[in-house]
């Protein structure tokens, strides 16, 4: 090792206090905080987002709509709105992965992996905002779909309860855009790489009913999460007549669904503490 | 002390820097300057070699150092939607302080950034220049021991550059030692108290800015002749005055590497008369880190766009 002599003597040098950082309560909180001043001030997000959800229910409704036979006698629109409110999770999902991916790109979360805070509460602070905002994606999603037409059949707490599931398969979901988010590298490939949602959400019983589907996909979309969440939820929202198109219990699929949210997120969030911790 | 060791980007980098107010690690780009503190500031981990920082081990206790360490990076992190106050107060909330010393932080470092009158306004409507001090204020929220700055002024125009100068000089005047890396031989000149010079992840040399100057001379005189042909006279005439002369035939110049500039220039004017040639143009400028690194390793830095390329005239 070679030492290098400086001719400079240091002077005695006031010592700053050690700066103890936050936990991981206020750390995580401040995180997300930023976030949702950071969505509150972009209005053009929350109009997209809005408008993009708006386009894609008038779509079904009124130009496919006409030609999807629910199999019972379940209006289209009674079927159609739960599909639709369940996956609205999913699309704003995505913003998460291009949001991480900039925070990546620009900077951004070399600057808190820096501060004396713990490093989850950068992930957790993320996941905390986001679900906020997919609470209001949902609730404009909800409106939309009485505004074309969409009637609850079923009990209170049932609605309720589906509106709950919504809110936790989208938490669940966002964990696997932040993966996306964190491994992409920029917005745009974050974009590119979240579009492997869209299989997932048409290929599932959100805006067709399963059996209609060619064998094959039809065996795809049986089984996996979204069409668990989209049957919990039109089960818990459409009363006798989505019952009659769905034979099992309604604890049968909204058990499935939950099951289904809670291996998404430890999966997937596994995988974003490990990349995220890796140095 | 700071104790720096080795890294496997940074195979030959062993420095020991005592505790010196600014210390300005120069190189051209790929040289490990930013690997080097990424590293300092806990964002990868050294495959192999110690690391201290205040007497910290970084690479046993990272929670640590990120306690003692402030980060501006190359990028000005910050949040653009949100005002340059509500970032300081922000970021002092994760340094750990109570919701009032955030908010008297942040005051304090808007003073000190200049920045008070632009203080609630959205950082997306900030010049360049503006951003990247709120960035580095940012970084000061928590009172760092050590502040790590990586090319602070890449990309900022002159006069931004001469702000962000001054917020620096400021704040070593407060008592925060400085790690700051740079490309630019004048950048670390005016702010360095000590000089690393590393290319390929090897200290090439150190130093004051005063010592590492002699290294290449104090001062370069160049000479840009009319005709190509004069140009093997006047290398014979520069070589009486200083150190191994260089000719650049394209560009038709000559210039060399003197100790005492004011008296060697006049010196030369004379000898290039009393030889008959016809110059274009004569002059004497500071050293470029192109030329440190010259006489340093005898090959030109890998920089392409170091701003102190003599321009054409």
């Amino acid at each position: 090792m070679t030492d290098i002599p400086f001719t400079a003597p240091s002077p005695t040098l006031p010592r700053a206090a050690v700066n103890t950082g936050a936990g991981l309560w206020v750390s995580s909180l401040t995180v997300a905080g930023r976030m949702l001043r950071k969505f509150a001030r972009t209005p053009q997000l929350i109009a997209f987002t809005a408008i993009q959800s708006a386009l894609f229910l008038l779509m079904f409704r009124f130009a496919f709509g006409g030609a999807i036979r629910t199999g019972g006698s379940l209006s289209y629109v009674n079927f159609l709105v739960p599909g639709f409110i369940a996956t609205t999770v999913l699309w704003s999902g995505m913003g998460a992965a291009t949001g991480v991916a900039e925070d990546v790109d620009h900077g951004f979360v070399d600057r808190l992996r820096s501060l004396p805070i713990p490093r989850a509460a950068v992930l957790i602070g993320r996941s905390l905002a986001d679900t906020a905002l997919l609470v209001w994606g949902l609730v404009i999603a909800v409106v939309f779909g009485f505004a074309v037409g969409f009637r609850l059949h079923g009990s209170v707490s049932g609605d309720l309860a589906a509106f709950g599931l919504c809110v936790v398969f989208g938490f669940a979901f966002e964990w696997i855009f932040i993966v996306i988010g964190l491994v992409s590298g920029n917005a745009q490939a974050a974009q590119q790489m979240g579009l492997v949602i869209t299989p997932l959400v048409f290929l599932s019983s959100a805006y067709v009913p399963v059996a209609s589907m060619p064998d094959g996909v039809r065996q795809f979309s049986q089984f996996q999460p979204v069409t668990s969440m989209v049957d919990a939820v039109r089960r818990l929202t459409t009363g006798r007549q989505g019952a009659a198109l769905l034979p099992h219990s309604t604890g049968h699929y909204v058990g499935l669904s939950l099951v289904w949210a809670a291996a998404i997120f430890v999966v997937f969030g596994s995988l974003a503490v490990l990349r995220f911790a890796r140095r | 002390m700071k104790r720096y060791g080795k890294t496997q980007a940074l195979a030959g980098l062993d420095l020991v820097v005592r505790p010196a107010r600014v210390v300005a690690l120069l190189g051209p780009n790929g040289a490990g300057k930013t690997t080097f503190v990424r590293a300092v500031a806990t964002l990868l981990r050294p495959d192999a070699g110690t690391l201290h920082v205040d007497g910290i081990d970084v690479l046993r206790k990272p929670a640590r150092v990120r306690q003692v360490i402030g980060l501006a990076g190359q990028f000005a992190a910050v949040e653009e939607a949100m005002t340059g106050r509500e970032n300081l107060e922000m970021v002092g909330r994760l340094f750990g302080l109570s919701r009032k010393a955030a908010k008297a932080a942040a005051v304090r470092v808007l003073a000190q950034m200049q920045l008070t009158a632009d203080a609630d306004r959205l950082v997306r409507t900030y010049s360049g220049g503006m951003r990247r001090r709120i960035d580095l204020g940012i970084s000061l929220v928590g009172t760092p021991r050590l502040l790590l700055l990586d090319e602070p002024s890449a990309g900022l125009d002159p006069g931004s550059r001469i702000q962000l100068w001054d917020a620096i000089r400021r704040l070593v005047s407060t008592g925060t030692d400085i790690l700051l890396t740079t490309q630019y031989l004048d950048e670390a000149d005016r702010l360095a108290s000590d000089i690393v010079i590393i290319d390929h992840g090897t200290v090439i040399a150190a130093g004051t800015p005063a010592e590492l100057k002699t290294l290449a001379g104090d001062d370069m005189i160049e000479v840009h002749v009319r005709d190509a042909d004069d140009l093997p006279a006047v290398s014979g005439v520069l070589a009486k005055l200083g150190h191994d002369p260089r000719v650049d035939v394209p560009t038709r110049r000559a210039y060399v590497a003197v100790d005492d500039g004011g008296s060697r220039l006049m010196d030369a004017l004379r000898a290039l008369d009393s030889h008959g040639i016809t110059v274009e143009d004569v002059s004497m400028r500071r050293p470029t880190l192109d030329e440190v690194f010259l006489s340093l390793t005898g090959k030109p830095a890998e920089t392409a766009d170091s701003p102190e390329q003599p321009a054409d005239a």
